[in-house]
Order: structure tokens, then sequence, then C-alpha cells
């Protein structure tokens, strides 16, 4: 399966002018500076913006496209958003937050769910906990177990490390690509640190100021940088 | 009825009826894109700042046997609506329920939309994202709001009077006998009365604060 996207937008004084084909196997890495519109591109794929013109196809379902004035809401597009702060709703327990995406399921098949899921993210016994209690890379994996319960054909990571610890950050890179592999389901994480893109990312797109400076395998664009541009924005700090 | 106890009964039907239009009115208001959002803003801020007459005024041509709604209440069969306990309901909801639209409106646009866009991408419809996320983040607000409209209904006066007159037993509420008994001159069950309207709204106003700091019941 492939995400293609190609749109344009503008909002404010910021423009957004982004086109790139990803197989979606694996994990591709969205890589920039800050301001890039990393985040931004991650919204349009989710549906939580619109864009003024172009197209975002998911396989052969048409998510966007602006030509026909067709939207599909975020409801419906099947694909889960693991967001910066993980956003894991304060009023309800670990478990109703993995089970909030489960609504219309039996009751038993819903807790068999979130019983699996948390399995999945190394949280057993974690259910009836307030997530506010939880550290922050608990929370992280509570987000992760969320977003996957409805079985989404996507998951979109925003910097899913930026709020954690270095000392952790490796551990929760090994188990976010162990969960990849076990689940099978292709993911687009977004980030601003270099070594994350090199521990996950099979393949990369590399943004800056709302444009695609190059795509392609991580390997071959880290060590042959086709572009002078590309070459700063994947230079070791 | 007693006029307290016709005061309370009124307060508590005005707040229902504040509940299950003033709640999706101040859901409608949080919405920034909203068209016509002004509009809508003034138009629920003016019961606030009217003075009751013309509130009352106002109802009595629109409930009055003449008026759009009487007259079709009338053509349905449903008899008078002016100087009955119906109309008294509805002048008391019509004075009270913009205090629930504002409290409500903005604990609902103080809940993070995050959680409202979380809620979508795990394929959530807008009516189901309100009852399970933002109504329940937003509780706190929405309960101060119900116990200053319950407390505004009760403490109505001027709109009551026009357009449900004082009728014992049956619209003279507790405001509204006070009234009379300053007039005829009874002033000894005009102090009872008030004094008992003072410790009913210290009363909900003290639960009112204990839970806007958070120290619940």
């Amino acid at each position: 399966m492939t995400l293609d996207v190609a749109i344009h937008s503008r909002v404010g004084g910021f423009e957004l002018d982004v086109a790139f084909e990803s197989s979606t196997n694996g994990i591709t890495g969205l890589f920039g500076p800050s301001g890039a519109g990393k985040t931004l591109t991650l919204r349009h794929i989710a549906g939580l913006e619109r864009a003024d013109s172009g197209r975002i196809m998911l396989g052969d379902r048409e998510l966007f496209d602006g030509a026909k004035g067709r939207h599909t809401p975020a409801r419906e597009r099947r694909i889960g958003l693991v967001f910066q702060e993980y956003a894991l709703f304060p009023h309800l327990s670990v478990n109703g937050n993995i089970a909030y995406g489960l609504h219309g399921r039996h009751r038993d098949e819903r807790a068999r769910r979130v019983g699996e899921l948390l399995e999945l993210v190394g949280l057993e016994g974690y259910g009836e906990r307030d997530p506010r209690s939880l550290s922050g890379g608990e929370r992280q994996r509570v987000a992760l177990a969320r977003a996957l319960a409805p079985r989404p054909e996507l998951l979109l990571l925003d910097e899913p490390f930026a709020a954690l610890d270095l000392r952790i950050r490796e551990g929760l890179r090994d188990a976010l690509s162990a969960i990849q592999r076990h689940t099978g389901v292709p993911m687009v994480l977004v980030t601003h640190a270099l070594e994350d893109v090199r521990a996950l990312a099979h393949a990369l797109v590399l943004l800056d100021r709302g444009r695609v400076v190059a795509t392609g395998p991580t390997r071959t664009l880290l060590d042959t940088p086709p572009s002078p541009e590309a070459a700063l924005l994947i230079r070791e700090p | 009825m007693s006029p307290l106890a016709l005061s309370f009964w009124i307060a508590l039907n005005a707040t229902i009826l504040a509940v299950l239009v003033g709640l999706p009115i101040a859901w409608l208001l949080a919405r920034r894109s909203l068209p016509g959002r002004d509009l809508l803003t003034v138009l629920v801020l003016l019961p606030m700042v009217l003075p009751p007459t013309v509130l009352g005024y106002g109802l009595l041509v629109l409930l009055g046997q003449g008026g759009v709604v009487g007259g079709w209440a009338e053509a349905l069969g449903l008899g008078r609506i002016v100087f009955t306990r119906t109309a008294a309901v509805i002048a008391a909801f019509v004075a009270s329920v913009p205090f629930l639209i504002r409290s409500a409106q903005a604990g609902f646009e103080q809940v993070d939309p995050t959680y409202q866009e979380a809620a979508r991408t795990l394929g959530r419809s807008e009516i189901a994202i309100w009852l399970t996320v933002t109504l329940p983040l937003a509780w706190r607000a929405v309960l101060a709001g119900l116990a200053l409209t319950f407390a505004r209904a009760v403490g109505e006066f001027g709109a009551t009077v026009m357009v449900a007159g004082s009728i014992p037993g049956r619209t003279r509420t507790g405001s509204v006998a006070i009234y009379d008994h300053v007039q005829a001159g009874r002033m000894d069950e005009a102090g009872m009365l008030a004094l008992a309207l003072v410790v009913a709204a210290t009363g909900a106003l003290l639960v009112l604060t204990r839970v806007g700091r958070g120290a619940g019941w």
C-alpha cells in the first residue's frame, strides 16, 4: 500500500506545499527542523486540516481531493494519531482511554481487545490507573495502545519521544519498532531528532519551510544526500 | 402550592428547559466557526440586560391569545398559556437561561481541542464527542451555570407578574407574594418569605462556591 500526498495550503503566513509518495510498509520518517511543516502535514493526513488544493490517497482510498471538493472526515479515515503530548482523556482510566475508539463493539470483545493492547505495550495491570498518575513513557504507550485499538490502516506519530527523558528514549524506540513489526501497521513518524530516524525509519521524507527537500530510503539519503540542502538538514549537530 | 414551593417547582422546570435548550446553544457558541455567532451571542445576552418588564411584554405578545405561540397552542387545543403555571415557567426560563449558556460556553471553550481531535481520529461522531469528552471535562462550569440559572429562576419577578399574574396557589411565587404582601401592608409575612429566599440563595451560592473551587460537596 502507498500513501500519496500532494497538497497545498496557506494558513496565516505559512505556506505548505508538500508532495511525496511513500510505501507504507514499516516506518516512514518525516524529518526536518521546527517550523518545517511536519506536524501540519501529519494533521492533513489525519483529516484534522483541509488543504486549499491537492490530493491525498491511501492505497486506493481517496482521502482528499481539492479539485472535486472531497474531504473524508477524520473519523472515517481509519488513521490513528499519537499526539505529541499524547492527549489522553483525563477523565477516563487507562482502560477507558484504550477502549474509546472501540465504541459499538460488544463489551466482551472490547475488554479482550483492551487486554491485548495492554499486553502489547507492556502495561498489564495498569488498566484501572488514572492516566495523570503515569510517567511520560507510560503515557506514550497508553496513547499508542489507544490509537492502535480500532485497527487503523495507518498510524501517525507526532514527535512521540520529544516529551521524554533521553535515558528512556532508546528503550521506547525499540518497543515501538517491535510493536510495528508485530502489528504490521504502517507508521509515519514525525521527528526532529536524527537518532529517531536512524533507529526506526525505513524511508525518509526531508521537510524544510513547508516543502519537501528529498525523499528516499533512510540509509541512502543519510549516506549520500542528493543535494547540498538535504545534506545541511541531516548534518549532525 | 405555597408561594415558596411554587417558586422552586417553577425554577426546577425552568432549569430543565434551560438544559434542553441552553446546553446545545452553548455548544454551538463554543464553536468558533459558527456563522452569525456574534448575533446569537447578543440575543443570548439580551434577557440579562433588558428590564424584566420588556421581557414580560415580549412574552405577552408572543404567548397571548393573538400571539404566534399563543394562537398556535390554542389551535392545537392546549388552551390558554398566559396566566398559567406554564407561562411562569417560560418567563423564569427566558430570564435565567443566559446564565447557563454563558457559563457552559466558557467551560466548553476551555476544553483543550486536542482531546476532541483525538476523539475524531478514534472514529467518534461530533455528538458522541460532546457527550463523552467535552461535557465531562466541562462539568464544573455547567454545574455552576445550573446553580445560577436555578437561583435566578427562583428570584424571577417582573416577567412572571406580567405573563402569569399573581393567582394564589397557581402562579403566585415567593417573589410575587412578597410584593403582594408589601402592597397590602403585611410586612411580617413579606419578611418571613424574604428571609426564606435569602437563606435558600445563600445555601445555593455556598455550594456553588465550593464546587467552583473544586472542594466538592
